[in-house]
């Protein structure tokens, strides 16, 4: 079986800071794959990389047997690779129901004289997208919100929006950065319950970013842990909680 | 599609009863107020999709004006006395008024994509001199054409085309044209932010890199705004030449686009409603001022009040009057007191 992302001596330096050294990841079709690591590790700067924000100084990316670098985020996300912000970005003035259907906006084949004469494919396009993305709120728990503004949403449900904007967007490979930063521990364990469905029953690859160990080795089946930029360890969660250099990285400080 | 269809035979209908009840019952220099309005309103709702909508800072909307402005003027005098030259002014036919109206869209929309696709690249502050040094470029190379009458510009623009049983002032036309575009502007507009397009632009606006990262090609998409707005401002800048029988490159300086902003800002940004109320107070002020100026012999005091105006809007509301919400149903429904549901 050929990995659907497999990145090689993946690198990049702001400057003099080597954010990220020469990692090398591979994910399985069906995988639901953790990336750990202590805060400044890299790990976000990965994400950047994967989906065309930031260029690697050095190394490929390959995303269903494609090349990824150079590709700008648009070409990415059109590749079927859809990721979630650390720092959440949802379009704050859009309705809950509007965020989604915008995942779904890449897939629309009218053109804009449909939308502007009110043709019955802007129609067929409109209920497309409704209908999508109204599946997924409730997939997501958020159906209730459908028709709030983005903005009044809690927390938690602000992070569970932007997965299911990015689940309409029909990705092979779901890139979650911290989806569970800043829920209690009964969010977590909903959250967690959300990811493991996202691969089992919707059958999307998952490459998660998480802090909160509990939950990464709860889920995940393999786990590659960052610390510097370097790749430390990988293994089942077994293994990694069990490796001393990891032990290390978590609980020597740093 | 045939709700188009239907509700573009309404518009007919209904500027013609505009048309008609206006020249027949009102004062001819309260109807060219109207007119000043309407045409404000094109302006103010095809630039707000740009502003508003996407949240791109584009000031040169009155570059655009100006060219459809000449092209159409151009045109519709080849059209009808088919050369430049002196005598009476003449009604343009309906058929060639038009084809000018569409060539001056075409035209601004063409150069929408030519200025739009470099410089919506820049952002903020950037992009807002680039098209602010178009608008100026612009209006600086039609004052160098000779051939379009030079700083003079172009007259003996013809009337626009008579309506069959109108009669009155200035054939007693320019209502029925001029709003039947504010009825397109609105309605399109309103249906593009209706629409997959229209979320799409929200969306670049509200988060970029987000909106890119869920496949929205932002780049294409901001020009597809620009365009928008450009293909209406080249049409009002057709209907303003055929209203005012002739244009100077003067009649859009800087100054002109910097009062289509001041209507959004003060209507609201991202509102259709918002830019109309704008464009509205906007283009009365100074003529409601103008009684005042005289009796106390203070010039320019429409330019303080407007100064006044904005400053107290960003302190008390900087969202405009509107915000982002539009006039509908609902929301009259809800400013009437009394009929809001009990709840137990
Ligand atoms: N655009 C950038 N310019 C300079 N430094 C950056 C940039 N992006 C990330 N970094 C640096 O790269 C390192 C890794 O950051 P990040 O990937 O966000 O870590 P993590 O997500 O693992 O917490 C940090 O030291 C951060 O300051
Ligand atoms: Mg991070």
């Amino acid at each position: 079986m050929t990995a659907l992302l497999e990145t090689r001596g993946l690198t990049i330096r702001f400057g003099g800071l080597c954010a990220v050294d020469c990692c090398d990841l591979s994910i399985q079709p069906g995988q639901l794959f953790g990336l750990i690591g202590p805060n400044g590790a890299g790990k976000t700067t990965v994400f950047n990389m994967l989906t065309g924000v930031y260029l690697p100084s050095e190394g490929t990316v390959h995303f269903g047997g494609k090349l990824v670098n150079g590709r700008n985020p648009v070409q990415v996300a059109r590749m079927g690779m859809s990721r979630t912000f650390q720092n959440i970005r949802l379009f704050d003035e859009l309705s809950v129901l509007e965020n989604a259907m915008t995942g779904a906006h890449q897939h629309a084949r009218i053109n804009l004289f449909d939308s502007l004469l009110r043709t019955g494919r802007h129609f067929r396009e409109e209920e497309r997208q409704r209908d999508k993305a109204y599946r997924l709120l409730e997939f997501m728990g958020l159906e209730d919100r459908a028709g709030l503004p983005a903005k009044a949403l809690p927390y938690g449900h602000r992070r569970r929006l932007e997965i299911a904007r990015a689940l309409a967007t029909e990705p092979k490979l779901l890139c979650l950065d911290e989806p569970a930063a800043g829920m209690n521990t009964g969010e977590k364990a909903d959250l967690a319950k959300l990811i493991r469905r996202i691969r089992d029953e919707l059958k999307i690859t998952v490459l998660l970013i998480e802090h909160d160990m509990k939950l990464v080795m709860g889920i995940c089946e393999v786990v590659q842990v960052l610390e510097y930029g370097k790749t430390i360890a990988r293994g089942t969660p077994a293994e990694i909680q069990s490796n001393p250099r990891v032990i290390e990285a978590y609980l020597g400080g740093g | 599609m045939p709700r188009t269809i239907a509700l573009l035979m309404a518009g007919i209908v209904g500027c013609y009863g505009l048309n008609w009840f206006l020249s027949e019952f009102i004062e001819v220099v309260y109807v060219d107020y109207l007119n000043l309005i309407g045409l404000s309103i094109i302006l103010a709702v095809g630039l707000n999709v740009v502003n508003g909508l996407t949240g791109q800072f584009s000031i040169g909307h009155a570059g655009f004006m100006a060219v459809g402005a000449f092209v159409g003027a151009l045109a519709s005098i080849l059209f009808t006395y088919g050369e430049i030259a002196a005598g009476p002014l003449e009604h343009a036919g309906l058929a060639q008024f038009l084809l000018c109206l569409l060539f001056s869209g075409v035209a601004a929309g063409v150069l929408g994509v030519v200025v739009g696709a470099p410089a919506l690249r820049l952002r903020g502050d950037y992009l807002a001199i680039a098209t602010l040094g178009f608008g100026e470029i612009t209006r600086i190379l039609l004052t160098a054409q000779d051939s379009l009458g030079g700083p003079t510009g172009l007259k003996r623009i013809p009337k626009m085309p008579l309506l069959p049983g109108a009669s009155g002032w200035d054939g007693g036309t320019s209502v029925f044209w001029i709003y039947l575009f504010v009825f397109v502007v609105i309605v399109l507009a309103v249906r593009l932010q209706r629409s997959t397009f229209g979320r799409a632009l929200i969306a670049i606006r509200e988060n970029e890199l987000a909106a890119e990262t869920m496949g929205v090609p932002s780049a294409r998409m901001k020009v597809v705004a620009f365009v928008f707005g450009a293909f209406f401002a080249g049409i009002a800048g057709a209907l303003y030449a055929h209203y005012q029988h002739s244009v100077r490159p003067d009649d859009f300086t800087a100054v002109r686009s910097i009062e289509v902003i001041v209507m959004l800002v003060l209507g609201g940004l991202g509102s259709v409603t918002g830019a109309v109320a704008g464009a509205v107070v906007v283009t009365l002020l100074p003529q409601l001022l103008r009684p005042i100026e005289e009796a106390l012999g203070i010039d320019g005091l429409s330019m303080v009040v407007y100064a006044l105006l904005l400053v107290t809007m960003m302190v008390f509301r900087p969202q405009g009057i509107f915000g982002q919400r539009e006039l509908s149903l609902k929301l009259l429904r809800r400013l009437i007191p009394g009929r809001r549901k009990e709840s137990p």
